[in-house]
């Protein structure tokens, strides 16, 4: 019947009209609610007294103890590329721009990224997964009904921690990736030690470094927020409660995370090119 | 009556479409203890958590002082919120915290006293809670017990003006349980804080409060003194205040007195009318006092047991048993006469002379006599209530008899 297919027709259009718009405004609030999160938990960091203890006992959790992971993911990348750089120089008769290679890779793209990567899935997740179990089982309420700001209390040193961090672990993942590339260049494939570094003297300029940096700093605020946002808000989740909503928050959280340092990365790397 | 301290005008809550509250009115003194009772998930911690600000309203009012709390400034709202402590359900403690952080975690958060002080403070509580030597564990390192002290610390480490209890002696053993009550009751008198407290400790809590609320079915079913609770003739508050007597006649086997009482009513009326009789038999325990105090109430109870099992089992669903008074059980037995109400008798007199509380053997220290007895009334016309009790005891003889041997008891 042509009437009824018509209908039929029009009916599922104004469902997906209908799916698009709930969705489209679900992520509108969503991001909102993240916006407020990021800037309030930022505007807490400043409120006095500081939290000078909190925030130290952050960067230990999230950067002393980070320093071993960074270590060896920046020495084995450093030699991974120290390796693949050299096979394809060679084949241009280039191979002392192998210290170039692996410096610029690792100081604008390398360094900030994976060491980001690495402290999601690290500290980030366990972030996630402490308030989470913080909010499940009242313990944020508990500081609430004591007139103690939880978001003061527990967000901002995580925030104010992770900007210093971040840049930290990112250097020292520079290094020791450099170093790397050292090993497997100059110790195994018999470069000249003072041409990868000289490569490196040469190339690197300050706005290299300041551009990793600044790459860093962007995604200790996104990682920070996010992880803290998605623990925070365990609760909220309409797919699970109890030690479910923490599972799922956990992993919304380094999901979420992973994906956004990716995606700002490559905005950051376009403008700042 | 003097203002409340909190007062809830017409308050409605709903979770999505459950509705929690409904048009609750309720008043909070300074200076008092208000408990608040009703069954598992009828809306108590509710109303607590509507106090301190972790829900609001979906409509009506909660008054601090005559002053509406949507009304109130922040700097109003945060010195309300300062002179409130909350002790949840589950404790709520800082996991990653150890119980002295716990315990001094307000004091250094919203203060700037200094760390002797804080320390001292803190210390005292620890030593008033019996938690001395668990200052440095942590809160999955000690036992159920210890965390309701160490959250009761924490709520009166800042010596707040009013604190809400949220069951605060679930998960205690009988002595900590009364110790906790005991405390409350005793630190209410001494620094004088205004306390509502959730609980499900029946009656003891009536002895401690100065206000009892009722919540049944999302509404207030009642509200004022536990004297005032005592007098009361509802249905629901008569359950909540003799809920341990109906547990007691859970396990004998026995109805409620409320269910018995509709029958005998019913029947007295029926019996002016119908040919068929109706018998009312009443089993009367002789010196059950002296069996309660000088050997102990299980043993009471153990008679009762003994006595719920045989009726059970012999009138099935044809009759009605309940405790009547603190030393008799009555049955009512519709469309039955005497000689089905003695062969009830003589079931119940066989079957408990075999029992151990039947046995002298079985009183090892102190030995009491006691006897059973029964009368059996035949229901006629024009019979009241009254007359029946005293044809009963009028009828009464002695069924099975405990006897101590010689040169015991």
């Amino acid at each position: 019947m042509p009437d009824n297919t018509a209908n039929q027709g029009s009916h599922g259009v104004l469902a997906g009209i209908n799916w698009l718009g709930r969705t489209t405004l679900n992520i509108i609030g969503e991001l909102g609610a993240i916006g407020i999160f990021f800037f309030y938990g930022l505007a807490m960091i400043f409120s006095l007294p500081f939290q000078f203890r909190k925030i130290v006992q952050q960067i230990y959790f999230i950067g002393v103890k980070s320093f071993l992971i960074i270590s060896l993911i920046g020495l084995f990348t450093g030699m991974v590329l120290g390796l693949q750089g050299y096979y394809t120089l060679v084949k241009f008769g280039s191979e002392g721009m192998l210290g170039a290679a692996v410096a610029l890779s690792l100081i604008r793209e390398l360094g900030p990224v994976l060491t980001a990567l690495m402290v999601i899935g690290r500290a980030g997740s366990s972030i996630a997964a402490e308030l989470g179990i913080m909010r499940i089982s009242e313990q944020i309420d508990a500081l609430d009904t004591m007139d103690i700001n939880p978001m003061r209390y527990l967000v901002s040193p995580r925030m104010a921690a992770s900007v210093i961090v971040f840049p930290m672990l990112t250097a020292l993942f520079d290094v020791i990736g450099i170093l790397g590339g050292y090993l497997t260049g100059v110790v195994l494939l018999g470069i000249n030690s003072g041409i990868y570094f000289n490569r490196i003297y040469d190339s690197v300029v300050m706005r290299d470094i300041s551009e990793g940096f600044l790459k860093s700093l962007c995604f200790a605020l996104i990682v920070s927020t996010i992880c803290c946002y998605q623990g925070y808000f365990t609760h909220m989740r309409r797919e699970g409660f109890g030690a479910r909503g923490v599972s799922l928050a956990t992993t919304s959280a380094v999901v979420i995370s992973c994906v956004l340092v990716l995606v700002i990365d490559y905005i950051l790397t376009s403008f700042l090119l | 009556m003097p203002e409340p301290f909190i007062e809830f005008r017409d308050v409605n809550k709903s979770f999505g479409k459950l509705q929690v509250l409904d048009r609750a009115n309720v008043s909070f003194y300074q200076g008092e203890i208000t408990a608040i009772i009703g069954k598992s998930g009828a809306g108590k911690s509710v109303l607590l958590k509507h106090i301190i600000g972790l829900l609001k309203p979906d409509s009506g009012q909660i008054l601090v002082r005559g002053k509406p709390l949507s009304q109130f400034s922040k700097a109003e709202w945060t010195r309300f919120k300062r002179s409130l402590s909350y002790m949840f359900q589950n404790n709520a403690l800082f996991d990653s915290l150890t119980i002295f952080e716990n315990i001094a975690l307000p004091l250094v958060e919203r203060t700037r006293m200094p760390a002797s002080e804080v320390r001292k403070k803190v210390m005292y509580r620890i030593e008033q809670f019996e938690l001395e030597g668990v200052e440095h564990k942590y809160p999955s390192q000690i036992s159920g017990g210890m965390q309701k002290r160490v959250a009761l610390a924490r709520a009166v480490v800042t010596e707040p003006e009013m604190i809400l209890f949220d069951e605060p002696t679930t998960g205690l053993d009988p002595l900590r349980k009364n110790a906790v009550l005991n405390m409350v009751a005793h630190y209410q008198k001494e620094i004088g804080f205004t306390g509502v407290m959730v609980s499900h400790d029946i009656p003891d809590v009536f002895f401690i409060s100065n206000r009892v609320v009722i919540i049944e079915n999302k509404r207030i079913a009642f509200q004022g003194s536990p004297l005032e609770l005592e007098q009361c003739d509802d249905d629901v508050v008569w359950q909540f205040i003799h809920g341990h007597e109906i547990l007691q006649d859970q396990l004998t086997g026995l109805h409620s007195w409320i269910e018995v009482e509709k029958v005998l009513k019913s029947e007295l009326a029926r019996v002016n009318e119908a040919e068929d009789p109706s018998v009312v038999v009443f089993f009367w325990v002789d010196s059950l006092e002296q069996i309660k105090e000088k050997v102990g109430y299980i043993a009471a109870q153990r008679i009762f047991q003994c006595m719920g099992m045989s009726l059970r089992e012999s009138i099935g669903r044809s009759g009605y048993a309940a405790r009547y008074g603190s030393e008799g059980i009555l049955v009512v037995m519709p469309h039955a006469d005497s000689n089905t109400a003695s062969s009830i008798v003589k079931n119940l007199a066989d079957e408990c002379s075999r029992q151990d509380i039947m046995d002298p053997a079985s009183y090892t220290k102190v030995c009491i006599e006691f006897s059973i007895k029964a009368g059996i009334v035949e229901l006629r016309d024009s019979m009241s209530f009254e007359d029946v009790m005293s044809q009963a005891k009028k009828n009464q003889k002695v069924i099975a008899e405990m006897k101590c041997n010689q040169g015991r008891g």
